[in-house]
């Protein structure tokens, strides 16, 4: 019995245990000299990782007496969840290295993390789901503040500590009143106890608690304020690392435990994501517009982004789920390449975050300009883009469920939004004329990134891919 | 051969158009030029050698859509080769034509190249044109629709600098418009009713459809008289027929070979055209027909009472023009749709060259066009005085009474004055035709007499330096001369004949069955067109049961039209009253401008209302501008100034300006930077959402 756990959960296994022979060998081997190595290592292992679970297929398996289930929503999730944690990576070893900050821990944590997550959207019980949970959030506290001479990284780790603590416990408390109320952990003895028709009360507050916890890590409103101060105040590698993979995570967590814990009482748990996606939607687009620290800015990009994606949530059927998982697959490609540009966005070895500096741009650097530009119509929707079909994708999941006044919110929000997107695209083209404010950058990884990124939005409209068909099937294993 | 007449033009319009700069504009005139007579020749051998038999031409595979299939075809029938050589010809002559009056051109700055462009217009016309009258299905006939209307737009308004000619240009585009809005309602109907657009399903199922109702503004109405009645208002449009006709006049600000080639001789009538080709139509739907001769008697009428008092030259021969569509359209309505091609044909001849000649006297008059400043000119235009003298007396239409021998006018007009008769004895059509053939005779013979006669009036520089026009316009002058006095003897048989020959003509099959035998002489009894369309033989007398097929033949009588019979049994005091009409008309001109010049003006004051309702035009403009423009302007700008600059912007602006940045300023605030600030948002977000679910209690 245990051979066939330890074979389901293989891979969660293998990463885990390489960080720990990895921290060992940096330990002794030679400290922060061997960080580069490691580096790529690292990425090199996860892409391995991401590629064999690629590959694998099969009905949905439990381990562990159920704590952990691997399906092909959970392939889905974790692929994406490893390439994108391996590329932002990879892109921020210069970074990382010219800054001093370029420590053996950083792809450890990183590769740690990336286990916490894995373990997320493979957990199959309230136990699985709060390890898995809390193993990335405490991978990410230390990173968010590995510039300790900073204040302002400091503050952030600090911050997100201290609120994620909170929703740590707020999480917590709907565990246990779901726990007691029906009287088990697992995902599948919740899903009776609930049954199908009305939900006891207490279970309805478990379930908002824990819907809440969950909100914090997917930055939803009102419980998104952590997220600019966390986003600018971390090194920008470390942002780009947490605008990716623990989004697609802490989504693929919300859509396991929804769907698998509370999957017949949709309209429960419907109204209030598409509350919360409304809100979401609204601040992020809104609140971006006063931003010209462009990370910041895509702090705020993202939380529109995540409104988006728990609209395909709210839905509550495979199509929501599908749209969830294109959308944010799409997200995560687009967020790579843009972060790619803003870690190339510096001044006499400073990087630089204010988006007035990219006044012109396009006539120092045509390519990327153009590049950026793509991405920036992509984010904002703006088709034939691979953008805009994430959009569509969940404002059809939506309507189709009966959502039309959501989507049309969704429609208005991304309007709001497309204007501080377009903003910096006209200051790249039609800004005011005045010295470079940027020079250097011209690295090679980041480049490949970026136009890879933006080749992917362009070329990717022909048939995204083959991601639909992959997120229907992945949908699929999860709503049924 | 045909593909060729048709893309000739085509391609010298791309040429003259596009390429000019590498050509030369020299060259690009002559290639556009060339390519015309090309077709204009092709045209002659294709008519001279028809035998009648209807030919289908495909082109290329056009629109397939579900049940509908329009291929670009040509129909190749003696309708066509009749518009082919129409449009052809005239359309050549003004190519050669516009060498020397385009030559210059103070509506331009010196050194600009306006000549490729305007040949390109010509030419991309004549292709519109062609495409029009070869149409095999409607989509295809809709699409030479537009595209004239869209060439007669650009041409009206080729002096782009002036207000008027853009005005008029416009004012021609969206009056066509209205008509084309028939046009289409037209085409839909007939599609959803027959499934198809092309003409010989549309034409096999006329029968059924004069049995059919079909619901339209909240009634219903008989499919074959609403479909004709449709059709009929979209060539109203074209062609200028009362209450769609104000555009025509004011299209006159376009170059004067324009005013020729479109506006007189073939865009105009090819609403004309539109009424035979859907002959097999028509004939089921008598309502529209009826209504067809109304509006043509009443144009006839209207536009030659306007015409009487208007004194700008190119005025005087559109209201002519408006006139004389009207005569085709009562012979259509009638039933004789030979007749009206045969009007049709000669009218482009000695209409095209009356324009011409005007155009001529404009030309050589420094671009003067009032009649009240010319005077005495035959002396200084020796030959376009012979042309337009021979313009004037096939317009009038003089002959030899009770003969076939005269001038073009003189055979076609009166057919159609004896169809009229035909059809309705001497009713509306009939007297209204009658007297507009009298006002005829006088507008034309003033416009002779106030241009070519009498002493010299206006500035006296202008006339002494009035000149003959050069040999490119003289030439075009004389080919149409002939045809203006030639075409009406040559082929009066062939149109308005015994019904044998027309049927010869047609190509439509001459069955002997002798059906209807209402003892009409054999010739005219024995080929009864309709029973081509019965012709497996199951006659019924006077009814078609030709359901299934399309009738052969480029036009179709029904087996109760025998209009054409009694027009030739007509009196003889129908047959010699245009012509008495006519004498009576050139004498009042006489009178007026020769012998006593002043009497015109003396009446005028007696008669002040009424001149000054003719000489406004039945105050058509101003009531349209009343009841139509200007509430449509008021509208506008109600729209305009309300709804989008207040409602619209001012909504737009207020939220993109006001609304969201104070969000945004607010959400800044909100971020204030402290810990306990964002936990005590997550709490409060958490007591909302706790609350909420309470009170409502999930989802119940």
């Amino acid at each position: 019995m245990l051979s066939a756990d330890i074979s389901t959960f293989l891979p969660e296994i293998l990463l885990a245990l390489y960080a720990l022979v990895a921290l060992l060998f940096g330990a002794y081997g030679g400290k922060d000299r061997t960080a580069p190595l490691l580096v790529w290592v690292t990425a090199a292992v996860m892409v391995v990782l991401a590629v064999w679970i690629g590959g694998t297929t099969g009905d949905a398996r439990l381990a562990f007496g159920g704590a952990v289930v691997n399906d092909g929503f959970a392939r889905f999730a974790k692929v994406v969840i490893l390439l994108s944690g391996a590329s932002v990576l990879v892109m921020s070893q210069d970074y990382m290295a010219r800054h001093g900050l370029l420590r053996f821990e950083y792809p450890l944590l990183v590769a740690l993390a990336s286990v916490g997550m894995m373990v997320m959207v493979s957990a199959g019980d309230l136990m699985s789901l709060y390890m898995g949970l809390e193993l990335q959030s405490l991978s990410l506290y230390v990173v968010a503040a590995l510039r300790r001479d900073s204040p302002k990284s400091t503050e952030a780790g600090l911050k997100y500590f201290v609120l994620g603590a909170l929703s740590s416990g707020m999480l917590l408390y709907g565990a246990s009143l779901i726990y007691g109320f029906s009287g088990t952990t697992r995902f599948s003895g919740i899903i009776e106890t609930v049954g199908t028709g009305e939900i006891s009360l207490g279970l309805l507050f478990g379930l908002i608690f824990l819907i809440v916890g969950l909100a914090f890590k997917v930055s939803a409103v009102p419980f998104h304020m952590w997220t600019p101060d966390v986003y600018e105040g971390a090194p920008t590698p470390v942002t780009a690392f947490f605008a990716t993979a623990p989004k697609m995570a802490a989504m693929g967590l919300f859509a396991r435990v929804l769907f698998d814990a509370f999957g017949h009482v949709t309209q429960d748990w419907g109204q209030v994501l598409a509350l919360l996606s409304v809100l979401t939607m609204f601040l992020g687009a809104v609140a971006a517009i006063g931003q010209r620290n462009i990370k910041r800015l895509m702090a705020y990009s993202s939380i529109t982004h995540m409104g988006f994606a728990l609209m395909g949530l709210a839905a509550g059927t495979a199509g929501g789920v599908q749209a969830m998982l294109i959308y944010m697959a799409i997200y995560v490609t687009m967020n790579v390449g843009t972060f790619a540009f803003i870690l190339s966005m510096e001044k006499d070895g400073a990087p630089v975050t204010d988006i007035g500096a990219l006044n012109m741009y396009s006539k120092a650097e045509p390519l990327k300009a153009l590049a950026m530009m793509v991405l920036l119509f992509s984010m904002a929707g703006v088709p034939p883009l691979v953008g805009f079909f994430g959009k569509f994708y969940v404002l059809m999941a939506a309507v189709d469920a009966g959502l039309s006044w959501l989507a049309i919110a969704g429609v208005i929000a991304s309007v709001i939004a497309a204007f501080y997107y377009l903003r910096i695209v006209y200051y790249m083209y039609f800004g005011r004329e005045e010295e470079a404010a940027l020079n250097g950058g011209a690295n090679p990884v980041l480049w490949a990134m970026l136009m890879g990124s933006a080749a992917i939005m362009v070329v990717g409209v022909v048939n995204l891919f083959g991601v639909e068909g992959l997120a229907l099937a992945a949908a699929q294993t999860l709503v049924n | 051969m045909v593909s060729i007449i048709l893309f000739a033009p085509l391609l010298g319009a791309i040429l003259a158009g596009f390429t000019w700069k590498l050509i030369g504009e020299q060259a690009a005139q002559w290639i556009s030029t060339g390519l015309l007579f090309l077709a204009c020749l092709l045209s002659w051998i294709v008519f001279l050698g028809f035998d009648g038999e209807m030919q289908q031409i495909q082109v290329m595979r056009w629109i397939e859509s579900g049940t509908l299939v329009a291929d670009w075809s040509i129909r190749l029938d003696r309708l066509t080769a009749i518009m082919l050589i129409v449009v052809t010809t005239v359309s050549s002559l003004v190519h050669l034509y516009s060498f020397g009056y385009m030559a210059h051109d103070a509506n331009f700055k010196e050194g600009e190249v306006y000549r490729p462009r305007f040949f390109a217009y010509l030419s991309f016309f004549t292709f519109a044109m062609l495409a029009l009258v070869t149409a095999d299905n409607l989509v295809q006939m809709f699409f030479g629709w537009e595209g004239v209307g869209v060439a007669s737009y650009l041409l009206i308004g080729f002096y782009y600098r002036k207000p008027s000619a853009n005005a008029a240009a416009i004012k021609a585009f969206v009056v066509n418009r209205v008509g084309d809005f028939g046009f289409a309602l037209g085409i839909f109907g007939l599609f959803f009713l027959v499934d198809s657009v092309q003409m010989d399903d549309i034409f096999a199922a006329a029968p059924q459809l004069a049995e059919t109702q079909l619901g339209f503004l909240w009634r219903d109405w008989n499919a074959a008289n609403l479909l004709a009645f449709l059709l009929f208002v979209g060539a109203m449009g074209k062609s200028a027929q009362l209450f769609l006709h104000t555009w025509l006049p004011d299209a006159m600000e376009g170059p004067t070979p324009v005013s020729a080639l479109i506006h007189a001789a073939t865009m105009v009538t090819a609403g004309v055209f539109l009424v035979c080709r859907m002959s097999p139509l028509m004939e089921y739907a008598p309502q529209a027909m009826a209504f067809v001769t109304f509006i043509g008697a009443s144009t006839a009428f209207f536009a030659a009472t306007v015409g009487l008092v208007q004194n700008d030259i190119k005025r005087v021969i559109a209201y002519s023009t408006c006139s004389q569509l009207g005569y085709m359209f009562v012979a259509a309505g009638v039933g004789v749709y030979s007749a009206a091609m045969f009007h049709l044909l000669t009218h482009a001849f000695f209409k095209a060259m009356l324009f011409l000649g005007a155009g001529s006297v404009i030309h050589g008059m420094h671009h003067e066009q009032d009649m009240r400043n010319y005077g005495g000119l035959r002396h200084k235009f020796p030959y376009t005085y012979w042309a337009m003298l021979i313009g004037t007396l096939a317009i009038t239409g003089v002959g030899i009474p009770l003969t076939t021998i005269g001038f073009a006018g003189f055979l076609s007009k009166d057919a159609i004055i004896e169809s009229a008769w035909g059809a309705g004895g001497a009713g509306y059509a009939f007297w209204m035709l009658v007297i507009a053939a009298a006002f005829t005779a006088f507008y034309s013979w003033r416009l002779m007499f106030m241009t070519f006669f009498g002493t010299p009036r206006g500035d006296r520089h202008t006339h002494e330096n009035a000149h003959e026009s050069p040999r490119v316009m003289l030439v075009p002058l004389g080919v149409l001369a002939i045809g203006a006095v030639l075409s009406g003897m040559v082929w009066y048989g062939a149109f308005f004949g015994d019904h044998a020959q027309v049927n010869r003509f047609f190509g439509i099959p001459t069955h002997e069955v002798a059906a209807a035998g209402e003892g009409h002489d054999a010739a005219a009894d024995a080929p009864e067109a309709g029973h081509a369309a019965t012709a497996e033989g199951t006659v019924a007398s006077g009814t078609a049961a030709a359901a299934g097929t399309a009738p052969e033949g480029a036009i179709f009588m029904g087996p109760d039209n025998h209009v054409m019979e009694k027009a030739h049994e007509a009196p003889v005091w129908v047959r010699i009253a245009p012509f008495i009409a006519m004498l009576g008309g050139l004498a009042v001109a006489y009178l007026f401008y020769i012998v006593n010049p002043a009497l015109p003006g003396k009446l005028a004051e007696q008669q002040r209302p009424l001149y000054l309702f003719l000489l406004n035009k039945w105050y058509f403009d101003e009531i349209y501008g009343f009841v139509f423009v200007r509430p449509a302007r008021w509208l506008g700008r109600f729209l305009w100034r309300r709804g989008d600059g207040n409602v619209i912007d001012g909504t737009i602006n207020g939220v993109a300006m006001g609304v969201v940045p104070f969000f945004t300023r607010l959400a800044g605030r909100w971020q204030s930077g402290y810990l306990f600030h964002y936990a005590f948002a997550m709490v409060i977000g958490i007591a909302v959402l706790m609350t909420w679910m309470s009170i409502s209690g999930g989802a119940q």
